[in-house]
């Protein structure tokens, strides 16, 4: 790319300021994790994180994701393949609902299952007399964080679907390859580095998210702490190498999002969704 | 969408709602799709819809004018108007930098833009508290000048402009990008200074984008909890922001206070995106004109 509108001297103040700007907002927060968790030495970093709620905060954090995300990978696929290979009415109502989650508070996001099953929800009375627990309870975090992570997938493959059009999967069903087979052999295949994209950023959300969790998990320490919920634990316990320790942990879970967003960005700009190339 | 028009499928009853198509698997995904938002998104939210009714307006009406309320709702949404609008120039910035310089690092730093976005909010949360704090490496040089940059709503206001720079980035830097440069340099022959360029040139063509980019950063900006509770003090009446208040609701079992401060949030922001749609529309009509 070559720059045509020439600013010369504005050049390197511009760049000067862009890197302070991202220097001290983005970069800073990201160094001070690092810098407090290890402000004690390696012992003491070390120590927070094999404390066994600690551990069972990891593990939560884990189940929670690994539930949520597939969920949300499958519901993305089958999204994408009803508006992006068939033409109905209501079509645009759909993808705003499937958007909808992305403008709500996170908080809002756990409010509305406290709503429907916390003690004095729609569902509160009948959950009690049944014995189930969802409120306060891993059943409810994954409920906050698969609303939280809805549209992540589903947002990725609708435009590169609809952009690639049906043409292939119309070809390979005129040779008389079964829908099963279609959708394994040539759609799978042509939309699978945006549904890792999309994997990728539910994954680092899921596993993140804390204003949804926080509401619907009633922190108790070491029974319903997801790994961001006990950061706030340990935070406000004034543990905080404990807490930045933890914390780290997180801040290497988004790093590593990041950079094989980027690596996908790169490698396969062409079969990832317009607004995603680089 | 092609193969729509091309194949209507023999012995298919045409639905008048759908057009028919010789893919398979409509009855499943869609069927899959509406039951699944359904469960996750529409029957949580008609709960947050109809909740807030229990007590009656007059409840409603209780909840919306205590003073707690109406502080924590002029906060958020007053920060959240500044750091948005705070990150329309930050993000301009930062877009043409990356789009118009080549610089060694360029897509290194490109990435890092989208931090806030990877980074989990309660870690960044922590983290600014620690930068912005009393005896954080740059609260404590603010103090000098008797500037407190934490625990007040100048710490909400940080953690805000953190959380929105990379909506306003990456909204502008596709359009910056496809910007016709001929149209630039015509000005440039004819001899119009680089502000005149700027201004008449390069400002018209990204205003949209950099619209479109402060409501997602206000949208985000309004209902964010975890990046702002650490510094923003929790003063009730001061440094209270909204979202925390429902959850200080829930904890008191006002299920039906929680969910009208949750309504309200949702109806003003939804009038404010409203309001920068009409604003949208209004200038794509002013630049036909």
């Amino acid at each position: 790319m070559n720059p045509t509108l020439r600013l010369p001297g504005l050049a390197p103040l511009m760049l000067a300021a862009t890197l302070a700007v991202l220097g001290v907002l983005i970069v800073l927060p990201l160094g001070v994790v690092f810098h407090q968790a290890l402000a004690k030495g390696l012992g003491a970093y070390i120590e927070p994180l094999t404390h066994p709620d600690a551990l069972h905060a990891i593990r939560l954090t884990l189940t929670v994701a690994a539930i949520s995300v597939p969920l949300n990978a499958v519901f993305g696929v089958a999204a994408a393949w009803a508006i992006a290979r068939f033409e109905f009415k209501g079509k645009s109502l759909l993808v705003t609902f499937i958007d909808l989650p992305f403008s709500m508070s996170p908080v809002v996001s756990g409010l509305v299952w406290v709503l429907l099953f916390g003690a004095q929800g729609w569902f509160g009375e009948w959950l009690r007399d049944h014995d189930i627990k969802i409120i306060f309870a891993t059943s409810g975090l994954v409920l906050a964080t698969v609303l939280v992570t809805l549209p992540f997938v589903a947002r990725e493959l609708i435009p590169l679907m609809q952009d690639q059009g049906a043409d292939e999967e119309a070809a390979a069903l005129t040779l008389g390859a079964g829908g099963w087979t279609t959708f394994r052999r040539v759609t799978l295949p042509n939309i699978k580095w945006a549904l890792l994209y999309g994997v990728l950023l539910c994954n680092a959300r899921a596993m993140g998210e804390f204003g949804a969790v926080s509401v619907v998990s009633g922190s108790v320490r070491g029974v319903t702490t997801t790994l961001p919920l006990h950061v706030e634990v340990l935070y406000n316990d004034y543990e905080f190498v404990g807490a930045f320790a933890a914390a780290s942990i997180l801040a290497g879970l988004g790093l590593v999002t990041l950079v094989l967003k980027t690596v996908l960005e790169w490698r396969h700009s062409g079969e990832l969704s317009a607004g995603r190339r680089h | 969408m092609t193969v729509a028009a091309l194949a209507p499928v023999a012995g298919k009853p045409r639905t008048r709602w759908k057009e028919p198509s010789i893919l398979p698997g409509f009855p499943l995904a869609m069927g899959w799709t509406l039951t699944y938002l359904g469960l996750i998104v529409v029957l949580p939210l008609a709960a947050l819809v109809l909740r807030p009714w229990e007590a009656g307006l007059h409840g409603v009406w209780a909840t919306l004018t205590e003073d707690r309320v109406l502080a924590a709702l002029r906060l958020s949404f007053g920060t959240s108007l500044l750091a948005a609008l705070t990150n329309v120039p930050l993000g301009l910035m930062v877009a043409w930098t990356l789009t118009r310089y080549e610089f060694p690092g360029r897509r290194i730093v490109d990435a890092f833009v989208d931090l806030p976005f990877a980074l989990p909010t309660a870690v960044a949360g922590i983290a600014l508290t620690a930068i912005y704090g009393p005896t954080g490496v740059l609260g404590e040089q603010f103090a000098q000048f008797g500037l407190k940059t934490a625990y007040n709503p100048i710490g909400i206001y940080i953690a805000l402009l953190f959380i929105g720079l990379p909506f306003v980035v990456r909204t502008v830097q596709p359009v910056l990008q496809d910007l016709d440069r001929e149209v630039e340099e015509a000005a440039q022959t004819l001899g119009a200074t680089t502000f005149q360029r700027f201004r008449m040139v390069v400002l018209p063509a990204v205003l949209p984008a950099l619209i479109s980019g402060f409501s997602l950063a206000f949208a985000r900006a309004v209902g964010e909890y975890g990046s702002v509770i650490f510094i923003a003090g929790n003063m009730p009446l001061k440094s209270e922001i909204a979202p925390l208040l429902i959850v200080i609701k829930l904890e008191q079992y006002d299920y039906a206070g929680a969910a009208t401060v949750g309504l309200a949030m949702l109806v003003i922001s939804f009038g404010a995106l409203l309001g920068v749609n009409f604003l949208q529309i209004f200038l794509a009509r002013r630049g036909r004109a």
